[in-house]
């Protein structure tokens, strides 16, 4: 039994192998970034415009609300490696009603390189943010004893983002891999739909922590004078 | 009893074991979320989007936990490494 769509092999040469995640992930990649500058060729600004375009509006201004409602002020800072991580997890899920496509966030792989993405990210942003100082004061941020529970933590966050996402993926590829044995009429299709829904709100969910750890990394603190201050 | 068949049914044992409670304690934690949450919905229909977003976090930090026992059982069952040991040992 095929445990990811790494084990689907397709081309091999030496020691690199073309298996099943790439190029389900460079099939993704393709589709998304023809599909943007096909409909991003002549923008509008008129009342007027193609529904193609209102798509991408909705879809970029709904990311722009969830990344400010998180508590980011300037969310077009964000937008570009939040909403690309949404949307690529988002596709990836809703591709699985395409026949003989495996989501490639069903193998490890993909989801510790994304969780590892992350895990880049949020010191980036801090230090972009806050300068080097500012964000290393952060991890000494109550006391100095806390210093490794907050190293721990940044570490074990990452690796429940992966865990998480592969879990869910993986689970809902086996259970309508194993349905289609068993009982291969109405079933799968139950299931394959309750796997959409997952695979859609865990995209939701790794885009929204991915936020929280962000903001987490760039809130301004206030200094223990200003708070004690303010009635 | 040699060290296969000892390998093979505390593999199994556990993997159902594992499973099983595993998935008890988050889904009565969830549970108690979402009643919460609907409660407090009632009370404040306006901060919803806010209390729906928090619910969708919270659940899955919840759900992770049910996550790590399936990847534990599936890892007892398919990817086995001291049953690929041993088999490789014959």
């Amino acid at each position: 039994m095929r445990l990811s769509p790494d084990q689907l092999i397709f081309l091999r040469y030496g020691l690199l192998k073309l298996n099943a995640t790439i190029v389900f992930t460079w099939g993704l990649m393709f589709v998304l970034v023809v599909g943007s500058i096909l409909i991003t060729r002549k923008l509008s600004t008129e009342l007027k415009r193609s529904r193609w375009q209102n798509l991408l509006e909705m879809v970029v201004t709904g990311i722009e609300k969830q990344i400010e409602g998180v508590g980011l002020p300037h969310p077009e800072k964000y937008l570009g490696f939040l909403g690309t991580l949404f949307l690529f997890l988002a596709t990836a899920s809703v591709c699985t009603i395409i026949p003989g496509y495996e989501p490639p966030t069903g193998s490890l792989s993909t989801t510790v390189a994304l969780a590892l993405c992350v895990f880049i990210a949020v010191p980036f942003f801090g230090i972009a943010d806050q300068g080097i100082g500012g964000y290393l004061k952060s991890y000494v941020e109550p006391t100095v004893i806390m210093l490794p529970f907050n190293i721990i933590s940044e570490i074990s966050r990452t690796l429940a983002l992966a865990v998480r996402l592969f879990g869910n993926m993986m689970s809902g590829a086996m259970i309508i891999a194993i349905l289609l044995t068993i009982t291969p009429f109405v079933f799968p299709i139950v299931m394959t739909a309750l796997g959409l829904l997952t695979g859609t709100v865990q995209a939701y969910i790794f885009s929204i922590l991915a936020a929280v750890y962000i903001a987490a990394a760039t809130r301004v603190r206030m200094p223990k004078a200003e708070a004690a201050a303010a009635p | 009893m040699d060290s296969i068949t000892i390998i093979a049914v505390a593999s199994i044992v556990i993997a159902g074991i594992t499973t099983g409670f595993g998935t008890m304690g988050p889904a009565l934690a969830e549970g108690r979320a979402v009643a919460t949450a609907l409660t407090s919905l009632a009370q404040q229909p306006d901060a919803s989007s806010t209390i729906t977003r928090t619910l969708f976090v919270g659940l899955a930090m919840i759900e992770s936990t049910a996550i790590y026992c399936f990847v534990v059982s599936m890892i007892l069952i398919f990817a086995n490494p001291f049953w690929n040991h041993i088999i490789a040992g014959k």
